[in-house]
């Protein structure tokens, strides 16, 4: 883009009206999110007689702590945290095979099965979910952590094994022959050669599973119904139709589910931009 | 690879095994167990499960005990039941509003963006930000924002735009626009990123060429930059119909498809006919409805892609 921008300096139009618009995009884009946390620090007193203005009364941090006391979040966070780590963990190890398998070892029928791939990720939850919950309940895997990363493991290896086959398709072959003549294992190539030179993939699509996980509400609202195993993204929902007048207390809840996400992006943003513009139906 | 390999495997496999069958291990084995926990996951969580919609389709069934065989009587209630006409038709609403508003500010944004230097990067990250933050946040913020006593709405009505002081989500004939405006905030963001990124791949001689012949910015946009990301618009515009028949989120979250099924789609109507009046045979045959407009979809792209367009 700097080199495109370059060229196009040279022309000496006038960007103002560029910048003008530009920025009347960004605050339509911060703006409601500035809203969020500057409710997550106002009274209950203040959100009724100022509910979209800044805090002009004092900053309310109390509703904070309030807010991870009243939604339970020692129990949420730790379930968001077990179905995130455990979906991320589980999807580098099953897409990192597939897509060694599909780079590396010329897997015969390799394109039947690129297609069925492309084809069953773009078909709806709704196709499948329904018999899938009865069949998870015949074997005791729903209100289970471990029965919704499965199926997370399943909904997004294929666009994780995508990401990754590319990634390891940049390696040229010298690496891993000079592995294999020193007698390792398919296995070991990808673990010792192939792994290690393509980290960046692995983050990258690590951070999207991750992502992807943390926030998802239609599996998580339909497989977990008791207390002691919902995620934050449902019983965030259930807290704010609960107390639904408290904005205080809501936003803040709302802030601590988004927090993490937003620093993690902020840090990251080449990886987390990269990955999830190459989703979908990329093959 | 394989060339080298082979020099070296027979050595070692004849102290263990017949060189023949550790040939077909090493070739067409090997590689497919590196896919099949993949495989195994996929054909018992999707696969599995997709066929049995295709059966229970045709069959009433309330998640226990037998499912009853009734043919084709599901479809046959879907197409005259009122509700799955409105979320039909919400669907198709949602469908055009998504094809034109953020497709159009993805565009428009991607297209002012790029020529600008200084700050590139904070504006990338501010129209994307949106996008990463949970369905759930989103729509708390929403919800108080669009609030029909304490929300903009009001505000705006004091200032004397009194039109404005509308129930936005409460009402009928503004809910599904509210929806859509509200999902649509946190979507156009990663438009105009997946646009731009298009861009870049442009050759610049393009531009240097049209600048030549004395192109101003308008034509410049319209002969170089439209033909050069058309491959991946195209593409936004095939999943925005797919994405548009299966929107559920944000629908259920604000208003959960009321008031009085005003902003029913199908993603909610499967899931009130499964989990709350427990019709898994007339929610399998609208899942399955779903997924035909999904497959067409498809069948549409895999053709585009056939005639070799990089879509």
């Amino acid at each position: 883009m700097t080199a495109l921008s370059g060229k196009r300096s040279g022309r000496n139009v006038s960007l103002v009206p560029n910048y003008i618009i530009l920025t009347a995009l960004v605050l339509f884009s911060l703006l409601p999110l500035t809203l969020l946390i500057s409710n997550s620090l106002k009274s209950d007193a203040e959100v009724g007689s100022n509910p979209l203005g800044l805090p002009k009364t004092g900053i309310h941090w109390q509703n904070y702590p309030e807010a991870w006391r009243d939604a339970k979040f020692s129990v949420t966070m730790r379930n968001s945290i077990i179905l995130t780590s455990g979906t991320i963990s589980g999807v580098l190890v099953i897409a990192g095979l597939a897509a060694y398998s599909l780079a590396k070892m010329n897997l015969p029928g390799a394109d039947i099965l690129t297609l069925y791939l492309v084809v069953g990720t773009s078909m709806p939850a709704q196709l499948f979910m329904v018999p899938l919950f009865f069949m998870w309940t015949k074997l005791g895997l729903t209100d289970s952590l471990f029965g919704v990363i499965i199926i997370f493991w399943a909904t997004q290896s294929p666009f994780a094994t995508f990401l990754l086959r590319s990634y390891m398709m940049a390696i040229p072959k010298d690496f891993e022959d000079a592995a294999r003549v020193d007698g390792a294992s398919e296995l070991q190539v990808l673990r010792h050669v192939i792994a290690p030179i393509t980290w960046p993939g692995f983050l990258t699509v690590g951070l999207v599973v991750g992502l992807g996980a943390w926030n998802e509400f239609l599996f998580a609202v339909t497989f977990l119904h008791r207390e002691e195993v919902k995620p934050i993204s449902t019983s965030l929902y259930a807290f704010m139709s609960r107390y639904g007048r408290e904005w205080g207390k809501t936003s803040a809840a709302a802030a601590i589910m988004m927090l993490p996400v937003v620093i993690l992006f902020l840090m990251l943003q080449r990886r987390f931009i990269e990955g999830l513009t190459q989703g979908g139906l990329r093959g | 690879m394989a060339t080298q390999a082979g020099q070296v495997a027979p050595a070692v496999s004849t102290l263990r095994m017949r060189p023949s069958r550790s040939r077909a291990w090493r070739k067409t084995i090997m590689p497919w167990l590196f896919v099949a926990p993949l495989l195994f996951l996929n054909v018992v969580v999707i696969l599995g499960p997709s066929i049995g919609s295709g059966f229970y389709a045709f069959t009433q069934w309330s998640g226990l005990g037998p499912a009853k065989w009734v043919g084709l009587a599901n479809f046959d209630r879907m197409i005259h039941d009122r509700v799955f006409r409105m979320a039909f038709t919400n669907n198709v609403r949602w469908t055009l509003i998504f094809l034109t508003v953020p497709i159009s500010m993805g565009l428009l944004g991607s297209a002012l963006l790029a020529p600008v230097r200084r700050g590139a990067m904070f504006y990338r990250t501010a129209y994307f930000l949106p996008y990463v933050i949970a369905s759930v946040v989103n729509v708390q913020i929403w919800r108080q924002i669009l609030h029909p006593i304490m929300g903009i709405g009001p505000l705006l009505a004091s200032k004397g735009l009194t039109f404005m002081n509308v129930a936005f989500l409460g009402n009928r004939h503004t809910v599904l626009y509210a929806i859509a405006f509200v999902d649509n905030w946190h979507w156009w963001g990663f438009l105009v990123v997946l646009y731009l990124a298009a861009m870049q791949a442009i050759d610049f001689e393009l531009y240097e060429a049209a600048r030549l012949e004395g192109a101003n910015r308008w034509q410049e946009w319209r002969f170089v930059t439209l033909p050069g990301i058309l491959p991946t618009l195209v593409f936004t515009i095939l999943m925005t119909v797919i994405w548009s028949f299966l929107v559920f989120d944000y629908i259920y979250l604000l208003t959960q498809g009321g008031p009085a099924h005003a902003s029913e789609v199908l993603a909610t109507e499967v899931f009130n006919s499964a989990f709350f009046r427990f019709e898994v045979g007339y929610a399998a045959a609208i899942g399955l409805s779903m997924s035909f407009i999904a497959a067409l979809v498809v069948t549409g792209f895999l053709m585009l892609r056939r005639r070799g367009w990089e879509v």
